[in-house]
């Protein structure tokens, strides 16, 4: 027993994920009931788009979120390479997770709009889209390198370098293509203000607040659990010593 | 090809309404297949939970072994 005592004296408190979890949750709900509200019933038809141009607050705020989540993972990544610690490496691991489903998000209703708008489900000599194509499938490969690694240390490790090299690449990708010409994609937001009338301007921030509540809620979510499930296992080893505990298999998560 | 949103006019109400709501049935699906995802984990971790809670009752009904009593004294 006094194993135990010693063991929990000297490791470090436990994060927990899920405070403020339900609270966080319960603003993101209003928020995006109140975003799709003003969506439909407050936003004016757009006069040269019409109807279509409603996807823009799904499809921009998709997009946005989840490159901010590239660059927050990168962000992770740097904290765990300077302290070791193995949950930096997880908040990364989650950010990117996140960030990944909401770009496929992000792309599919972006395909859907330049169907509507363009006539083609994909444009490939416009600059923003291949770019955050290009994007994507740059952080495609992070779950497959980390697989590739067997030995959890280094996989984590790479990993954070990975996120950290990409996750600058990011916001350098998305400057050249705003300096780059010749633009096909709507530039409806810039440093400026852009050019969304009162109503419309407001109806986007308050998307782009939902669905980045939503992104925040959900990686509070996965941590949580992941968190919950490392502390079962160490509960295990404490409790009933390593051979109460089950080996693990190869697994791309951190572990 | 060059500059097609120049070149598109609005869409009538009639034809954008579904290519709106598809994308927004996309955004919605993402969600649940996710929570979806996160439930099935959940139930897993439940599982572990009620696991390691029958190993230790199991372990704490074993009898103790004999104490070391120098250690003790």
């Amino acid at each position: 027993m006094s194993s135990v005592v010693s063991e929990s004296a000297h490791a470090p408190a436990p994060t927990t994920y899920g405070r403020g979890l339900r609270g966080l949750a319960m603003a993101t709900m209003a928020t995006v009931t109140v975003a799709l509200a003003l969506v439909f019933f407050y936003a004016p038809l757009d006069a040269d788009q019409g109807f279509i141009q409603k996807i823009f607050y799904i499809h921009v705020p998709l997009a946005i979120v989840s490159l901010c989540g590239f660059i927050a993972g990168g962000v992770f990544a740097i904290g765990h390479l300077r302290t070791g610690e193995r949950r930096w490496d997880l908040r990364s691991y989650v950010a990117i997770h996140m960030s990944l489903i909401f770009s496929v998000g992000g792309l599919i209703t972006g395909s859907i709009w330049a169907k509507a708008s363009w006539g083609h489900w994909w444009v490939w000599n416009e600059p923003t889209l291949v770019s955050y194509l290009i994007v994507v499938l740059m952080y495609a490969t992070y779950q497959p390198l980390r697989f590739a690694i067997e030995d959890p240390e280094r996989q984590s490790r790479y990993a954070s370098v990975f996120a950290i090299v990409a996750g600058a690449f990011v916001p350098m990708n998305f400057i050249a293509v705003r300096l780059a010409q010749n633009y096909v994609h709507p530039r409806v937001l810039t440093l400026g203000g852009g050019n969304l009338p009162g109503p419309m301007r407001l109806t986007f921030f308050v998307s782009l607040v939902g669905i980045t509540l939503l992104f925040v809620t959900l990686w509070k979510y996965e941590m949580a659990a992941k968190n919950a499930r490392m502390q079962i296992r160490r509960l295990r080893r404490t409790l009933l010593g390593e051979d109460g505990v089950r080996p693990l298999g190869r697994s791309a998560a951190p572990l | 090809m060059s500059t097609p949103a120049l070149a598109a006019p609005a869409l009538p109400l009639h034809t954008a309404g579904p290519y709106v709501a598809a994308a927004y049935i996309v955004f919605l699906a993402l969600v649940l297949i996710y929570v979806a995802i996160m439930a099935t984990r959940l139930s897993r971790t439940e599982r572990d939970l009620s696991e390691l809670q029958r190993d230790v009752e199991a372990a704490a009904e074993k009898p103790e072994e004999p104490r070391d009593l120098e250690h003790v004294r």
